[in-house]
């Protein structure tokens, strides 16, 4: 991945900034800038979410991407953020101790590296509350 | 439907290559050679074809060579002289479904006589972490790939969930494997002729919790290809016509995480209703199914999802031997993608020659008795597109 192309994503990734329709009241994270239900009639926002949420389901990366194998083995989860939207990312700890149903709350890590150079990218993993 | 105007369609030949890793032959030795067969076994030449639909998924990343349909044609003799129209269709791993459903539309609206689908990957000229990129480009990669999703992880994470709701266990995923293993051993292109134990699969490496190395498909060199036609006039190719009696597509959200339900592939439902409702059958009326079992969870949730037993039961219904050769609805008599192997564009038109054969009844050890109907279920990525065509013996 580009630098620019990370960049362009920069504030939403390190601040957990997403949008939500004014119109239906629905939250999107990742950020979506035109809503499912209501398309072109939505009133579409940023909303900084304060990040706590709940795993909905994890598995433990053991084979992992280019960019990631010096993690392994890591939790990789769908979290579930209060308030409603579903996203994918990292749980910061021990594989043995992560369940469904636990609760989290965001950090700022160091996510990966891509690319020949080894570009470091960073972004919001979650950790145990 | 608007499809009560358009004409029937009938496949009148088909050809699979050997899958495997084929470092003797190249992308174009292996998509010229499942044309010709196709041709061949349809008693057909390139004057008598309208045109052609190529699912490939990523030519530019496993041998760096796009406009894939412009060089299917040119290799294949159609190009210089006949200028024969030739398309390649993308959809990740369903873009050999894809490339059928155009195929299909080109003959049913009578745009086209004689058509040819085919589908075409050649995986290992690559090392296996390009090949996982390659592969892991099917999912949202800012949003899941990013942040260190793998493919098997993503269907780790769909395993995990439903063995929490539904009790499924590591031993009933393995069954998938053990049987699909066991059936490849009776396909002579399958990739892999050795059949396995559960044992086996709950000792191989963790890939991603739950899933094992075995509970994957493998990385595939393959192409399959078919011919159709107006089902009018199939008869003067073939004495058994296979007829479509419905292709229907449906897609859900790139991203497995903004699915209605993890455990649920709601586009591999909807598309099955929408082919239900063509063909105006039930999952009862349907004698076997390939489905795409590209992790042994996907055939749990496939074979729920397309109706042949209630959410949950799949692993279930698969420990008892329920989708076996010989059980209430055999699955992947081809050996699936697992033991078959998965030369991802070419899977969805595998799919369909193994029905085909089978409708034939030309399927050898592995012949499903009796077989009159038969269905493919080809999945792109983790659910965002999903192709369910419904064939038959009879018209
Ligand atoms: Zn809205």
């Amino acid at each position: 991945m580009t630098v620019a192309r990370f960049w362009r994503k920069q504030v939403h990734r390190y601040n957990l900034v997403g949008t939500h329709c004014n119109e239906c009241g629905e939250y999107f994270y990742p950020p979506r800038n035109m809503c499912p239900t209501c398309r072109r009639d939505g009133k579409i926002e940023p909303h900084k979410f304060n990040g706590a949420g709940e795993v909905v389901t994890y598995t433990v990366i053991r084979t992992a991407a280019e960019g990631f194998v010096h993690q392994t083995p890591f939790v990789l989860a769908i979290v579930k953020l209060d308030e409603g939207p579903q996203l994918t990312s990292q749980i910061v700890c021990d594989p043995e101790v992560a369940y469904i149903g636990m609760k989290v709350k965001p950090v700022f890590r160091r996510i990966g590296q891509s690319g020949e150079r080894d570009i470091i990218h960073y972004g919001t993993k979650f950790v145990p509350v | 439907m608007k499809v009560l105007v358009m004409r029937d369609v009938a496949i009148i030949g088909v050809y699979n290559t050997k899958f495997g890793e084929m470092w003797d032959r190249s992308f174009r030795d292996i998509f010229v050679e499942a044309g010709v067969g196709a041709l061949e076994d349809a008693g057909v030449s390139g004057e008598d074809i309208g045109g052609l639909y190529v699912g490939n998924m990523s030519g530019g990343q496993f041998v760096e060579q796009e406009h894939i349909g412009a060089l299917i044609a040119d290799y294949s003799g159609l190009s210089r002289n006949l200028h024969l129209p030739s398309t390649r269709v993308e959809a990740a791993c369903a873009s050999g479904g894809l490339a059928l459903r155009q195929a299909i539309f080109a003959v049913a609206s009578g745009y086209q006589d004689i058509t040819v689908a085919g589908g075409v990957e050649k995986m290992t000229d690559v090392s296996t972490s390009i090949a996982s990129s390659a592969l892991a480009a099917a999912a949202d990669h800012e949003w899941e790939g990013m942040m260190g999703a793998t493919f098997p992880g993503l269907y780790a994470m769909i395993a995990r969930l439903h063995m929490h709701k539904y009790r499924t266990t590591s031993e009933q995923l393995a069954e998938v494997a053990v049987k699909n293993h066991y059936n490849g051993s009776m396909n002579p292109i399958a990739q892999y002729q050795n059949r396995i134990t559960v044992d086996a699969v709950l000792k191989s490496i963790m890939v991603a919790d739950p899933l094992h190395i075995f509970d994957c498909s493998p990385i595939t060199d393959g192409a399959s290809a078919l011919v159709v036609a107006p089902a009018d006039i199939a008869h003067k190719y073939t004495d058994t016509p296979i007829y479509i009696k419905a292709t229907a597509q449906a897609n859900d959200t790139i991203a497995l995480h903004d699915r209605r339900d993890i455990t649920t592939l709601d586009a591999t439902v909807i598309a099955a209703k929408r082919a239900y409702e063509m063909s105006a059958l039930t999952p009862n009326d349907i004698d076997l199914v390939e489905v795409h079992d590209c992790f042994t969870i996907a055939e749990i949730c496939a074979i729920e999802d397309l109706g042949f037993t209630k959410k949950g039961e799949g692993g279930k219904i698969t420990e008892e031997g329920e989708t076996a050769i010989g059980g209430r609805i055999p699955v992947n008599t081809s050996g699936g993608l697992k033991a078959c192997g998965h030369p991802v564009g070419a899977t969805g038109i595998k799919q369909t020659v193994e029905i085909t054969h089978q409708l034939r009844g030309e399927a050898g050890k592995r012949q499903v008795d009796g077989a009159e109907i038969g269905m493919t279920h080809n999945v792109g990525g983790s659910g965002a597109t999903a192709v369910v065509h419904i064939l038959s013996r009879n018209r």
